[in-house]
């Protein structure tokens, strides 16, 4: 775990690295109630145009928030978290999210956050606020 | 298609949701979560949360039951076959435990058209028993060819 309290402005808090597995999806669907299917059914994906089934968006949200949740070891630090989604998730790719520190002031660190599949970014000009305790 | 500006500011009903341990258990385990606090009672206790904790993103398991007749609604008259999710932001206040009943407000907060694509701006407000704010969700929808 970094010590968040000493973190500045400009450097990266510990990268998260996840790969959902081809099931996590339909995993996802039942512990959150999202049963679209362009989530679970390939199929119907493609006949969408989809290249496949893709991943909840707030699914890889949430990997934002745990890779903010982690660093500060404590689920009660994450007091914001403001995300666009853009490019698919697909599963079976690993998810990287990666952190910048924008500023860090009074037990308060802002990051700039973003989450990509190789050259993918699924989710991309997010800001989390972090409270320190 | 144009984007109907007197739906803003309409709320529909609230909707509550009781959080239960295994609930909060399967979507722990859902999104990868190692942290203790989110599965066993010993840990969530000695880290000083009175049950096993929900994560902070478990927010989208309890409000978005709210959202679906506020995304739905014909006064809004959202394409829904041209919608996507765009953005979204929760700011969050009070943690929430297994056990707590969450009560959530949606509210059509704005809607506007901008380079040729609506947008949909939701906001969702839940409290638990005690009234204190657990998270306050802006969900934002938008719909391509307005």
């Amino acid at each position: 775990m970094a010590d968040l309290s000493q973190v500045k402005a400009g450097e990266s808090l510990p990268e998260l690295r996840v790969t959902p597995d081809k099931y996590l999806p339909h995993r996802y669907a039942g512990a959150s109630g999202d049963f679209n299917p362009i989530h679970i059914d390939p199929e119907f994906a493609k006949a969408v145009g989809l290249p496949g089934n893709i991943l909840h968006g707030l699914y890889s949200m949430a990997q934002v928030a745990r890779a903010h949740t982690e660093a500060a070891g404590d689920p009660r630090a994450l007091r914001r978290l403001s995300v666009q989604f853009r490019g698919m998730g697909m599963p079976e790719q690993e998810i990287l999210v990666t952190s910048t520190v924008k500023d860090a002031s009074d037990g308060r660190v802002v990051t700039e956050t973003e989450a990509a599949q190789g050259d993918n970014r699924i989710i991309r000009n997010a800001e989390a606020e972090l409270e320190l305790q | 298609m144009t984007v109907n500006k007197d739906a803003v500011g309409k709320q529909w009903q609230p909707v509550t949701y009781e959080v239960g341990l295994e609930k909060l258990r399967e979507y722990a385990r859902a999104v990868g979560e190692t942290n203790p606090v989110h599965l066993e009672r010993e840990a969530a206790l000695a880290a000083g949360f009175r049950e096993v904790v929900a994560p902070p993103m478990f927010c989208v398991v309890y409000s978005a039951p709210a959202m679906g007749p506020a995304v739905l609604d014909p006064e809004v008259g959202i394409n829904l076959a041209a919608m996507v999710h765009g953005s979204q932001e929760f700011v969050w206040g009070e943690p929430v435990c297994a056990g707590d009943v969450i009560t959530t407000q949606p509210r059509l907060a704005d809607g506007f058209e901008k380079d040729g694509r609506g947008f949909y701006i939701f906001q969702s407000e839940s409290t638990n028993a005690d009234g204190k704010l657990t998270v306050r969700g802006t969900w934002t929808n938008i719909v391509r060819g307005v």
